[in-house]
């Protein structure tokens, strides 16, 4: 299987090289943290969406299945910053550290969920990891983002998808952004839709166009290859503040469980495949079993409940 | 010499920014008279940090700062902008401790206008924040009253919406209500409209008409006191006077829970149903002396009336 970005709108310069010898070099024990961080996402997903359509869990759900390998590099690359994410963010909770218990117990409308059931799919807060809630308005979390790193001096990674990109606000918080030297890293996600609507029937520029266009270093991974992203990730952080678009996949409909046929693409396979050409069949396939195992089994204890 | 609103304001602030580790944010603060002398003379090193003229992010970026401890004031300086804040202070920094338990304390500091300011730097708007939860709404037009707001908020964790004018600024004295033994009528100005009641009750009083007059100054959370209760009780009538529109505004709502209160009938007088012109003629100002006296002469007849004919 290739990735597939033919209908995708891509940058003339996606200004990213793919370095072998960062590959090469990128030692086994973090690409397998990854993987592991990455089955553990899919996995919990996996879970949601058959509790979901148990109708255990009343309210929109936002999955991250084909995309959920992203969070892991990004956690494992960048060092503890402060996260604002959006609406899609069971799995930079997971990768960063949050209490799977308190996610779950979140998307069962409990008291003790990680947002007291307030937040539900959409709406994850965590402090303990520097996961700060998303309001619900599209976007809204870039400008917050970059006044928590002008107020505080942390690094900030903000996170959005392709759409929320082209709120009026998210321009103008990254021209800020840029003016000021923030320590930030502005993630867009780019799964190509908005709901329905895919991105060349929205707009005919580009994000890395438009992050470049204020003075910020930007790349354009086109290939959402972990060992590309953590390459990216690396060279971005000394230079913040910087914008990194990512063409991910998304299997799963913008909400629920619904799917629209095959993915263009399934990067978690894909990951597999490159594991084992690593020589890492054995601890691939080890990895997710034990996080398979793990994640079902805290899914079944939870929702026993007390 | 007694300070006026500008001043203290001005001194509150950069005691704020010297001392508590504080942050002001807003557009233009330091080039053109440093937002009618409000907004000390400070550098961005200092806690003066001027945006980039982005309606929408710069609150946001406000609401940020909020969140990690900054406790920011955020300057608009037109109120008819908020429409373009209210975004992030309305639907974030409001909702966050209801949301997740996390406190996002901002300042915002709202200025109205009026006179030839077109439709939409004109006014006050101070009735659509009051209509989201999360945030207070004081309109402090003395010195004192500037103060007793900016306490609230360094005393609280909730985001307040200081709604200023900007007739208010070079006030240097306290407005003290007005109560008479008899009143035919408890006055309930709010903002600028409390300067404009002055000459109203001046006329009034000429015309025996008799007004208590009670400045409103906390519009949310707006709490009926008890010599609210008191002058509604002797006059049996009341009207609110608002600087913000009347339809779906403050104003209504205000008499409304008066009415409940006081069981007595209280009007609302706010800015006239269309939009303001520049030209003169054609503005739509916080309530004139005029048309206070015309309305309060007009519930006082119909008052009259009914009593002859029932």
């Amino acid at each position: 299987m290739e990735v597939n970005v033919a209908n995708r709108a891509i940058s003339a310069d996606s200004g990213f090289e793919p370095d072998p010898d960062f590959r090469n070099n990128f030692p086994h024990s973090r690409i397998l943290e990854i993987f592991r961080k990455t089955c553990t996402n899919r996995f919990f997903e996996y879970e949601v969406a058959r509790v979901f359509d148990s109708g255990a869990i009343k309210m929109p759900i936002y999955l991250s299945i084909g995309q959920e390998h992203v969070a892991a590099v990004f956690s494992e690359v960048m060092n503890a910053p402060m996260i604002f994410g959006q609406h899609r963010g069971h799995s930079h909770y997971l990768s960063f550290g949050g209490d799977m218990r308190a996610l779950i117990d979140e998307l069962l409308h409990r008291e003790t969920g990680c947002a007291g059931g307030m937040g539900g799919s959409a709406s994850i807060h965590c402090p303990e990891i520097g996961m700060v809630g998303h309001s619900g308005l599209m976007g809204d979390q870039v400008p917050i983002a970059v006044g928590a790193a002008l107020g505080s001096g942390k690094t900030v990674l903000t996170v959005f998808g392709d759409a929320s990109g082209e709120e009026d606000y998210v321009y103008g918080a990254m021209g800020y952004a840029a003016t000021k030297k923030l320590p930030m890293i502005f993630l867009c996600e780019d799964n190509n839709l908005s709901i329905l609507t895919e991105v060349s029937k929205r707009r005919s520029w580009s994000l890395v166009d438009v992050a470049r266009s204020v003075g910020m270093k930007a790349i354009d991974l086109v290939d959402d290859d972990p060992w590309h992203i953590a390459q990216a990730v690396s060279e971005l952080k000394d230079d913040m503040p910087a914008f990194i678009n990512v063409h991910v996949c998304r299997h799963h409909w913008h909400a629920g469980t619904g799917v629209d046929g095959e993915p263009e693409w399934n990067r978690f396979e894909l990951f597999r495949e490159a594991l084992c050409d690593c020589g890492l069949k054995e601890e691939m396939l080890r990895i997710e079993q034990q996080a398979k195992d793990e994640v079902q089994r805290v899914w079944q204890e939870q929702l026993q409940g007390p | 010499m007694a300070l006026t609103v500008a001043q203290t304001i001005s001194q509150a602030t950069r005691t704020h920014l010297e001392e508590n580790d504080g942050l002001l944010f807003g557009q233009c603060l330091t080039a053109v008279g440093w937002v009618g002398g409000t907004v000390p003379e400070m550098t961005e090193e200092e806690g003066i940090v001027e945006l980039s003229m982005a309606d929408v992010s710069g609150p946001g970026i406000a609401v940020g700062a909020a969140l990690v401890g900054r406790r920011p004031i955020y300057v608009i300086r037109y109120q008819g902008f908020m429409w373009y804040n209210a975004a992030p202070i309305l639907n974030y920094a409001a909702k966050s401790k209801d949301m997740w338990g996390v406190p996002c304390p901002i300042c915002v500091r709202a200025l109205a206008m009026e006179g030839g300011m077109g439709p939409v730097a004109s006014a006050a708007h101070h009735g659509m924040v009051m209509r989201m939860p999360g945030i207070s709404v004081f309109a402090p037009m003395t010195p004192g009253e500037w103060l007793e707001g900016w306490e609230w908020f360094m005393n609280h964790d909730k985001p307040i919406y200081m709604s200023e004018h900007r007739r208010s600024l070079l006030v240097d004295y306290e407005m003290e209500d007005d109560f008479s033994g008899q009143p035919d009528i408890t006055l309930f100005p709010i903002s600028a409209a409390r300067l404009n009641v002055a000459h109203a009750v001046e006329v009034l009083q000429k015309e025996d008409i008799t007004c208590d007059v009670v400045h409103l100054k906390w519009l949310k959370p707006f709490v009926t006191e008890e010599r609210m209760i008191v002058s509604l009780g002797r006059s049996g009538l009341g009207l609110i006077i608002d600087t913000d529109f009347e339809v779906g505004g403050p104003s209504r709502g205000i008499a409304h829970e008066l009415m409940l209160n006081a069981s007595v009938p209280v009007h609302a007088l706010g800015l006239e149903e269309r939009s303001a012109g520049f030209a003169p003629h054609l503005d739509n100002l916080t309530p004139t002396p005029e048309r206070i006296v015309e309305r309060v002469r007009e519930v006082v007849e119909q008052r009259a009336s009914q009593r002859v004919t029932s």
